[in-house]
């Protein structure tokens, strides 16, 4: 990025409302060095604008908090977080280790990615193991066989046991209606539980992370990102996803309106038919209830395109779990979900 | 009857092929009062802007069918909590996003019952701009003056009325000329230089996003025009150069390029102005000059940056800056000081009378401090100081502080990310005030003399 990069056109015009008691105007002429414009404000572009605030929120905690962790599966959000967490702390190493909830569903392509960017990024990686939980009969396997709901008790578990006290995980306002409630730092108790009704206010980025031991604080520095954002900031900073982001020849089966891929955790019932589509997955996430959707996206531009027209919100089209009730993520947020 | 034009000038999917390669962001704050339409009006802009999906919009048709509603009540879109849909009622600020050619907005979206102007003050916190409701049957109502006051109080550049209901009142010219007039002499008294106000139907859509023809009496621009073309922040060529810094970056032997191993830089997020190499600076509250040697980024070395940019930034000198410390140009610095003069919109159930000892959060510092006296409280209808001796929830007070640290602290009414402090309990870590130092409903003009720091 060049100096010139600083320097962004406004593109909107001037002047606007002409019955009001005062109008919106344009400030006095730029000083010499800056680019002239017809609107000669400096102003960030949107992206720049998110990633500063992210940066700036990755960079609040590690001055603030003693073991800071990141949430890391793989899937598009977290790796845009942990892209950004390189650059806050750039040229230094990311300062946190990285926590993966392994429910066992995984998607292979996925997996794979996951230790090839650990690998990269030089950090750790801790794991905990939903199968360990069902293998001892701490949890046991729900009758849907999805194993979303079940990550909750493992990463308080890990929590607990590395003692780590501010959590980021890769959660959007735009996802989901109890996600756009949710406040950037996010104070869980000691059973890891959220308090809607009792959030901190959040006043300017004055971030207030203090906690009592046993709480933690769950951070969210792509708040007020959007998925199209997401995609848009991955194709400028050519950012590497899993390939099954991008559309794939894959054999899938249709079950409650998703389509859902052959695999071992996702066989097909009697009379569910196999075909061979063009897909791609919007999420990735538990195997068995993650819907892929058709695509002819097989670039990130075309993603990008893709998603700016779309019509379905991206847990609507691909997350089978948050389906069952108008409540079900504000539910397992209760409980202490990521 | 079709009477609204039909130009679409807000699809999403235009986004993404855009001529313009550099959308802007507009942070929004929505307030008003009850039942004044403020829930329709955003769900309007959302469903008007192609914002809302087919799977958000069915859920909401559903809920609707279900309730024995003729429509769908747009303001379901916007009430996420299970209390809030059982209550039919808005708790907390919710965010919604939604984006044209142009430009990226984030709304926050604030209950509008007297018991949260606390969530009105952390929407407006943020905002660029405000909007906000009047009913045009109703007028200017004591919720007006405390909204707008808010709007005030916090700073928001840009504040914007939406006369709503105006299909109630037949599209009369005359009853909107007489609420913006009543509003006009709100804004002076409030001092906010810049209020935009309009005829809408936030109910039928009238200059939401479409100009109407049914007020061909109003000549100007729809909501989201207006929108579309506000300035987003203050110009930072025009701002004096602030930075607090987050913390040192000194890589040392985990420097993932050897090149990187005697790499010193200080880590930030611009505040306010224009930097640039070879700028002088003090580094405050000690008080040091230097000079920036360099701004750096992941991505490679700028000649200048400016807010909100988070950078980092090298010094000529080897001297003391720590987390907490605040860089800033050399010509317009600030003084520290450990005694303030602070307006502050109390946040706590408990009054203040509990907390005189606290915590105070100011940029990256956070000091111990005490509340040596309440000077009063706002009377919000008045807009004037009455006396006082106690805070309670939603009460905006002035009081004076006694910092343990020195901080670099400015009047809020110039700076509002260093003329801004939360008050902390020590114990339990809960948020107790937003704090504002001085007075910034006096702005910079001549009462402020008697608040200055």
């Amino acid at each position: 990025m060049s100096a010139a990069t600083e320097t962004v056109r406004n593109p909107n015009p001037e002047t606007v409302g002409n019955t009001s008691p005062g109008t919106v105007g344009n400030a006095n002429p730029e000083p010499v060095g800056i680019v002239e414009l017809a609107d000669s404000r400096l102003t960030l572009d949107h992206l720049d604008t998110l990633e500063s605030e992210s940066i700036h929120i990755f960079r609040e905690v590690v001055a603030e908090f003693e073991r800071p962790v990141l949430l890391f599966s793989g899937g598009k959000d977290s790796v845009v977080m942990l892209h950004l967490a390189a650059k806050a702390f750039w040229p230094g190493p990311v300062p946190f280790p990285l926590l993966h909830i392994d429910t066992g569903h995984n998607f292979p392509e996925v997996l794979a990615y996951r230790d090839r960017a650990v690998a990269e990024k030089g950090v750790r990686l801790e794991v905990a193991t939903v199968q360990d939980y069902i293998d001892d009969g701490r949890l046991a396997e729900r009758r849907d066989g999805t194993r979303n709901p079940l990550q909750t008790q493992p990463l308080l578990d890990a929590i607990a046991d590395h003692r780590f006290d501010a959590v980021f995980g890769g959660g959007r306002r735009d996802e989901e209606k109890a996600r756009a409630k949710e406040r950037i730092f996010s104070l869980r108790d000691e059973f890891g539980a959220w308090d809607p009704r009792n959030q901190r206010p959040e006043l300017w980025n004055l971030y207030n992370g203090r906690h009592r031991p046993g709480e933690h604080v769950r951070v969210f520095p792509l708040s007020n990102w959007t998925e199209l954002d997401v995609w848009r900031y991955i194709a400028r900073e050519d950012i590497d996803l899993p390939e099954l982001y991008y559309a794939h020849q894959r054999e899938v089966f249709e079950r409650d309106g998703m389509l859902l891929a052959v695999g071992p955790v996702s066989a097909p019932r009697e009379s569910e038919t196999v075909v061979t589509k063009q897909v791609r997955y919007r999420t990735v996430g538990d195997m068995s209830c993650t819907g892929a959707v058709e695509s002819d996206a097989v670039t990130v531009q075309d993603v990008v395109i893709e998603v700016a027209a779309t019509r379905l919100t991206e847990r609507g089209a691909t997350r089978a779990d948050d389906r069952i009730s108008e409540a079900a993520m504000e539910d397992r947020k209760k409980e202490g979900y990521f | 009857m079709p009477t609204t034009t039909t130009r679409n000038h807000a699809a999403t999917s235009e986004t993404a092929t855009s001529k313009h390669l550099h959308p802007t962001l507009l942070r929004l704050a929505t307030a008003g009062s009850v039942d004044d339409g403020k829930s329709t009006l955003v769900g309007r802009l959302l469903h008007d802007s192609k914002s809302v999906l087919a799977d958000q919009l069915d859920a909401v048709e559903r809920v609707s069918r279900d309730r024995g509603l003729a429509h769908a009540d747009l303001a379901l879109l916007t009430d996420g909590l299970r209390a809030e849909r059982e209550q039919g009622i808005t708790i907390d600020v919710a965010y919604r996003y939604f984006a044209t050619a142009d430009r990226s907005f984030i709304l926050a979206d604030c209950p509008g019952h007297v018991q949260y102007t606390r969530n009105t003050v952390t929407g407006a916190s943020t905002a660029d701009a405000v909007v906000l409701l009047v009913d045009a049957r109703k007028g200017v109502l004591e919720q007006t003056r405390r909204h707008l006051a808010v709007a005030a109080l916090l700073r928001v550049p840009h504040v914007i009325v939406a006369v709503n209901k105006i299909d109630l009142v037949g599209f009369d010219e005359d009853v909107y000329t007489r609420v913006a007039a009543d509003l006009a002499e709100v804004a002076i008294d409030l001092g906010l230089p810049d209020l935009i106000s309009l005829p809408v139907s936030a109910l039928e859509g009238d200059n939401v996003v479409d100009r109407s023809s049914r007020t061909d009496w109003y000549t100007g621009p729809s909501l989201l025009e207006i929108l579309e073309a506000l300035p987003v922040a203050d110009d930072p060529s025009h701002e004096e150069f602030r930075f607090p810094v987050q913390l040192t970056l000194r890589p040392q032997e985990a420097a993932r390029d050897a090149a990187h191993r005697e790499y010193r830089g200080y880590a930030g997020q611009i505040a306010s102005g224009v930097v640039r190499v070879g700028d002088q600076v003090v580094v405050l509250p000690g008080g040091r000059r230097t000079t920036i040697a360099g701004i750096d980024t992941a991505d490679g070395t700028l000649a200048e940056a400016f807010a909100p940019r988070s950078v980092a930034l090298r010094l000529t000198d080897d001297i003391d800056v720590a987390r907490g410390d605040l860089i800033a140009a050399a010509t317009s610095a600030p003084e520290p000081t450990r005694d303030l003069m602070a307006t502050v919109c109390w946040l706590s159930a408990e009054p203040l009378s509990k907390h005189s000892r606290v915590l105070l959060k100011h940029t990256t510092r956070t000091t111990r401090a005490i509340v040596s006296a309440v000077d009063g409280v706002l009377d919000l209808d008045a807009v004037r100081i009455i006396s006082a001796h106690d805070l309670g929830l939603n009460d905006i007070g002035r009081l004076r502080i006694r910092t343990a640290e020195p901080i670099a602290a400015e009047p809020y009414a110039r700076h509002r990310r260093t003329g801004a402090f939360l008050l902390i309990d020590a114990q339990s870590g809960q948020t107790l005030a937003a704090g504002m130092v001085g007075d910034p409903l006096a702005g910079e003009g001549e009462h402020a003399d008697e608040w200055d720091i």
